[in-house]
């Protein structure tokens, strides 16, 4: 093998796509869209555009009329029938009916009218002001001193804990796992987007014809090594400035929007609510507290994690660009790629579906081998790992290296046969090969 | 003269269908040998084998009295027929590109990239996008590419398809050129006349043989149908009379001045004789053979 050529190779599959307009917009659009996405879903669960003006139908009148008025919630409880009611909502400013039916107390239901959905959030505070007052209810008639059912009330956690050597024990986090699924969904979106760009690539050179040329001074090894290379290049780099780019966007929107969550003030306050919140065994009421160590977020070691995300990228990139290649080489056009493209996608798709059960069970049969399965690997591996790897929590370091071992041998076997594939297919013009003749090409003298 | 390129008893097929059947020619330094051909002969696939793009099933290629010299593939320089350059690349960058790929450094292949750009009249268009250029232009920047490396071998698919005339003469000059200064060429084109005027032999394939090989004025004298065209002053009905039995007018045409007959000689009697025996009845102004044209020549072997 020639590394001089590779690397020119490289070089001008690189720098031709670097300089593509597509390449900078993309580049320089993603992180705000990705940030602005980031943003809005903060903000979605910070506030309500607009104060909830609530009629409140209470079929037991008086028994409601406690209901207290809360930042962004205004209750009017009103001794009206729920049509006397709907038509009001209908001519006037308030926003939402609140129906509580004559059985509330037995049947613990009630229903919400609604001119536009109210955030989870809202929802949620108005169901625990009616979840507390019908309880208060439930405690008269069954004669319990509320004082006392305050010190009953239980919630009972289970925590799991994993258990190595006696005494060396790891608190077990699955929730964790969601994070990983974020990771894997992006590898999932890189590999597809970048072998595509390695099969676009093939086959332009194919239509174009200078693959010819090409393959005169260079083995076909060689092109199709340096393309893989060079668009794995390209594919880092953007990483890397979408990463710095999201980073300096969003810290900048964040002071922006968003200053009064971040100040120091603030933030003690929301931890002190969050404080009586705990007492109160109400944590759902209180917005995710990015402070707190506890949090998800804090619980994930990004450093193993986006080290892993690299690696999984690369040679899940790697193992399936090969493939892509081939695939590229056998067709002269880009609408007959569907046909060969569907047996390559698959378990890639395949991988996506799995983890979203591997979130559940990320020790579970299945979660271990589609992650040592260099074909799935990259992506349900990732998913598992957000949970820690090594350690009496994590998973087993010898799984997460035997998978790393089965992609490198995986895709210096692919590599092989996809080369022989590419070498017989990029010259080939004019009929439309079948499975059958890309099979007997593999074995091809030259 | 030396060899070159030697191809012995080549065979190459696919999907058991044999494509070349013991395919076997050399091409000497400094000679323009022709590759001539129906479509589907097996032409391309004696390209790339010559090429080492392909290997061959059976048989050697043999460059510059090496076999399997694939790392002196660098000394060739190739034109496809099917042209094509990278589109989104400059005219520069895609030179340079292609020259470093043969192995010149970046310096080296600007400076000839230039030399070249000048012959070709293209210096003006360096800095475009090929997309940006007419196809003739492509084509010419393709040419550059070809030859930039100084390959000793140049093989070249129809060079000419896709240019004007004044562009294809200008293409010729510098195949010529080439030939002058010790290129050997393998020139593969269906225009007959360009083969009659560059090539110094051919190999015609047909169906994955090569059906005729040989300097290009011997075939044709070889292919010589005793056809003659006479230009002379005197009575038609004299001139024919004179034949007599040594051969047979095909055509004539008067004119004012002088008459020209188009004459089938029977080879019964000698050439010499005949022109002793017109001369002495009618005023000879010229006597030619008339040889078959490669064109004629191609037909006749294709049909039969």
């Amino acid at each position: 093998m020639n590394w001089s050529i590779i690397k020119l190779i490289i070089e001008r599959e690189f720098f031709t796509r670097v300089r593509k307009k597509s390449f900078v917009v993309m580049t320089l659009l993603a992180p705000f869209l990705i940030a602005a996405l980031m943003i809005f879903s903060v903000w979605l669960s910070v506030r309500d555009n607009q104060t909830q003006k609530i009629i409140v139908v209470d079929d037991n009148y008086p028994s409601f009329s406690i209901l207290k008025n809360q930042p962004g919630i205004q209750f009017e409880v009103m001794d009206i029938t729920l049509i006397q009611a709907q038509t009001l909502l209908h001519e006037s400013d308030f926003t939402a009916v609140l129906y509580l039916p004559k059985n509330i107390v037995a049947s613990n239901v009630g229903k919400l009218f609604v001119k536009s959905m109210p955030s989870a959030l809202t929802q949620r505070k108005i169901e625990k002001q009616v979840e507390g007052i019908i309880e208060h209810q439930k405690l008269l008639i069954n004669k319990i001193d509320p004082a006392v059912y305050a010190k009953i009330d239980t919630e009972f956690n289970l925590s799991p804990y994993k258990i190595g050597k006696p005494g060396d024990e790891k608190k077990v986090n699955s929730d964790q796992a969601y994070i990983g699924f974020v990771f894997g969904i992006f590898i999932y979106v890189f590999i597809i987007m970048y072998c595509s760009q390695v099969m676009r690539g093939v086959i332009e050179e194919k239509v174009n014809r200078i693959v010819e040329v090409i393959v005169s001074s260079v083995k076909p090894f060689e092109l199709m090594l340096g393309k893989i290379l060079g668009i794995a290049l390209v594919g880092l780099t953007q990483f890397v400035l979408w990463g710095l780019l999201t980073l300096v966007v969003f810290m900048a929107a964040k002071g922006l929007f968003f200053q009064d969550y971040y100040n120091p003030e603030t933030i003690q306050q929301l931890q002190m609510s969050g404080d009586i919140a705990k007492q109160f065994q109400d944590e759902s009421l209180t917005s995710v507290n990015i402070y707190d160590p506890n949090n998800i977020i804090n619980r994930i070691n990004f450093p193993v994690m986006l080290s892993l995300f690299l690696f999984y990228f690369i040679g899940g990139y790697l193992f399936y660009s090969a493939l892509f290649a081939a695939v590229g080489s056998i067709i002269d056009n880009e609408a007959d790629t569907q046909q060969f493209m569907v047996p390559l996608t698959l378990p890639l798709l395949l991988a996506y579906i799995i983890s979203a059960s591997v979130i559940k069970n990320p020790d579970g049969a299945m979660a271990v081998w589609f992650s040592i399965i260099p074909f799935t690997s990259p992506v349900v591996m990732m998913v598992r790992a957000a949970v820690g790897v090594g350690g009496g929590g994590g998973i087993p370091i010898w799984q997460v290296g035997l998978s790393m071992l089965a992609l490198v041998i995986g895709f210096i076997v692919t590599t092989y046969i996809a080369a022989k594939i590419y070498r017989t297919g990029i010259l080939m013009y004019g009929k439309k090969a079948s499975f059958k003749e890309v099979i007997k090409w593999i074995g091809y003298k030259n | 003269m030396t060899k070159v390129l030697e191809l012995r008893s080549v065979v190459k097929a696919y999907d058991n269908k044999p494509i070349l059947k013991k395919i076997s020619f050399e091409v000497n330094s400094g000679e323009i040998f022709g590759l001539l051909g129906p479509n589907g002969a097996g032409k391309t696939t004696i390209i790339r084998v010559a090429n080492h793009i392909t290997a061959p099933d059976k048989g050697k290629v043999i460059l510059k009295g090496r076999n399997k010299a694939r790392f002196l593939s660098k000394k060739i320089g190739y034109l496809p027929e099917e042209r094509g350059l990278y589109k989104k690349m400059k005219v520069t960058e895609q030179v340079l590109y292609l020259a470093q790929l043969k192995g010149l450094t970046k310096e080296a292949a600007l400076k000839k990239a230039k030399i070249w750009f000048d012959k070709l009249e293209i210096s003006t268009w360096r800095d475009r996008y090929i997309e940006e250029l007419s196809k003739g232009m492509q084509q010419k920047v393709q040419f550059v590419t070809t030859v930039l490396h100084e390959p000793e071998l140049l093989i070249l698919d129809e060079p000419f398809s896709g240019f004007d005339p004044v562009n294809a003469e200008l293409i010729k000059k510098h195949i010529l050129e080439l030939k002058e200064a010790g290129t050997s060429i393998i020139l593969s084109t269906h225009n007959m006349g360009s083969v009659e005027e560059l090539c110094d032999r051919i190999a015609l394939v047909n169906a994955g043989e090569i059906i005729l090989t040989g300097p290009v004025k011997e075939l044709r004298k070889q292919y010589s149908e005793g056809m003659y065209s006479v230009v002379f002053k005197g009575h038609t009905a004299v001139f024919s009379n004179t034949l007599w039995t040594g051969g047979e007018i095909v055509s004539i045409i008067e004119r004012d001045e002088f008459t020209e007959a188009i004459v089938k000689m029977s080879g019964r009697i000698s050439i010499k004789d005949i022109i002793r025996a017109i001369i002495e009845k009618v005023e000879v102004v010229s006597f030619n053979e008339i040889l078959p044209t490669m064109n004629d020549i191609f037909i006749k072997l294709i049909k039969k």
